[in-house]
């Protein structure tokens, strides 16, 4: 591990400052991502500026919304009373990931800002674009299993792993930056990049830039919504594919639908196309399929991982299905 | 870089000198000769690390000890209270719930602090009522305790001991008949 010097922030202004001003300066949250890139080799900052013990950890009723402090640790969102009650697919993807003892360190930023990767990037022996640009991908033509399916590029297949990222997409959570200018507030879905010639980075915030919390908005459907996770284990592995589904149905017919779907691309995938395939039309498994399939018409699987375009559709309907089955 | 700091580590005050780089594992086990947590994979996947850091349950390999200043941390050994062991440390030598004993104190660790997120009402994902009561079925049991493995396969044994020390206790319990002295050097 590299050597650095350990800061803990006074205030999320003092924080901002201290990174921004140095360029090897990292962020610390609940470090189980960062800290074991750093035993890795593939993370070395020289200083940390830890922001896990800010006042950031509070979740507050907004105008029928909800706002997470960056600091919230999985668990206690998790476990929120309010998040149980109004976004069960939240609650549900959160504990769909890791362990327990790892959610009750990792933070809602860090869990946010966790690397996109695959193996290759944690193993500094093999060439990766992501981590040393222009070095080269190993898994095109390696392993695949648990790559991209959709929005890749020719130096990059890796994946988002997060969970609750899939679930925030799917709600249309907006994420509030604090940067050197000042604060600023983005849509998670403007959040991540797709890898493109420049997958060493994951999202377009800048150095410096501090998550300082999660807007859940104002979202009553979302009452009805779920998340489905396939994977290798029955617990504490990444997808291969999941899905976050918000199902809002007038009658027989779908008033309104929000897809997202995890450990198929570079970044949570909102499924829009699916979307507009089924708002307005009938909440039957024909045309659960068909919207699948409407999104799925731009998937470029790798060799090896052809299994998860028939996969992921499954999962689609079946979430799909579960919760018009429940709206009945 | 060198920082001091202050650990109170199973009811003592332990300040420490250390290099900004060590993890709470590493300071609690070379620097403070604390050895119940176990370095199984040092990347926080095994769980054999785990202890309980201001009552919550975490792997101690992710975490770096120069975070945890001023922090309470509770290890296996000191859930030991006047030389009786804990309700779940008993729970494990009746009902053997382990074979080399490498990841058991993480086990143990894990245990009670999953233990207190259920008294808690904290769901699980196999938790169908994500709003109503919990109840520790061996389902439960296992996804809450994903996070340790355990290499010898004691896994059964590991959900009896569970199922045991949070079945309701009307009975006068026939597992006091068992002795756990004959076990317990395993």
């Amino acid at each position: 591990m590299t050597p650095f010097e350990y800061l803990r922030a006074g205030d999320p202004g003092e924080a901002v400052a201290a990174v921004a001003g140095r360029p090897g300066a990292a962020f610390l949250g609940g470090g189980t991502n960062l800290v074991d890139h750093m035993k890795l080799g593939v993370a070395g900052p020289d200083l940390l500026v830890d922001v896990s013990r800010l006042p950031l950890d509070r979740v507050e009723e907004t105008a029928g919304g909800l706002r997470v402090g960056a600091a919230v640790r999985n668990s206690d969102l998790a476990a929120h009373p309010l998040v149980r009650e109004r976004y069960p697919v939240l609650a549900r993807a959160l504990l769909s990931g890791a362990s327990g003892q790892l959610r009750n360190v990792a933070t809602t930023a860090g869990n946010l800002l966790q690397r996109t990767r695959c193996p290759y990037f944690q193993d500094v022996t093999t060439p990766c674009n992501k981590r040393v640009p222009g070095s080269g991908c190993s898994a095109i033509g390696g392993y695949t299993r648990y790559h991209a399916i959709l929005g890749a590029s020719e130096h990059c297949v890796a994946t988002h792993p997060s969970d609750m990222a899939v679930a925030m997409a799917a709600l249309d959570a907006v994420v509030v930056v604090l940067g050197p200018g000042g604060e600023r507030r983005l849509p998670i879905g403007e959040l991540y990049r797709l890898p493109g010639d420049a997958p060493q980075r994951d999202t377009v915030l800048e150095h410096g830039d501090l998550i300082t919390a999660v807007e859940l908005p104002h979202l009553p459907a979302a009452r009805r919504s779920a998340y489905r996770k396939v994977r290798d284990r029955a617990s504490f592995s990444f997808a291969l594919v999941s899905v976050a589904a918000v199902l809002d149905l007038d009658g027989d017919a779908v008033r309104d639908v929000r897809l997202a779907l995890g450990g198929v691309a570079h970044k949570p995938w909102r499924a829009a196309r699916a979307e507009e395939a089924l708002r307005g039309g009938p909440a039957t498994e024909d045309a659960f399929r068909r919207a699948a399939d409407a999104e799925l018409a731009g998937a470029r699987p790798l060799p090896g991982n052809e299994f998860k375009v028939a996969m992921t559709r499954g999962v689609v309907v079946a979430a799909l299905r579960d919760l018009a089955e429940e709206g009945r | 870089m060198n920082a001091r700091i202050t650990l109170r580590v199973d009811g003592r005050d332990r300040p420490v000198a250390l290099d900004t780089r060590t993890t709470l594992l590493d300071a609690l086990r070379d620097r403070l000769s604390v050895t119940s947590p176990k370095k199984g994979c040092d990347h926080g996947q095994c769980g054999a690390c785990t202890v309980l850091l201001d009552g919550r349950r975490v792997v101690s390999c992710l975490i770096l000890a120069v975070a945890c200043d001023g922090s309470e941390v509770v290890t296996a050994q000191g859930l030991v209270e006047e030389g009786e062991p804990h309700p779940v440390q008993r729970a494990f030598l009746e009902e053997d719930g382990f074979q080399c004993g490498f990841c058991t104190p993480g086990q143990i660790c894990s245990a009670v602090g999953m233990l207190q997120e259920v008294k808690a009402g904290h769901p699980s994902q196999v938790t169908d009522d994500l709003t109503g009561p919990v109840t520790l079925d061996d389902e439960e049991i296992r996804e809450r305790l994903s996070g340790n493995l355990c290499r010898c396969g004691a896994y059964v044994n590991i959900v009896a001991a569970l199922r045991e020390e949070t079945a309701p206790s009307e009975e006068t319990s026939p597992r006091a008949e068992t002795s756990p002295s004959e076990e317990a050097e395993s």
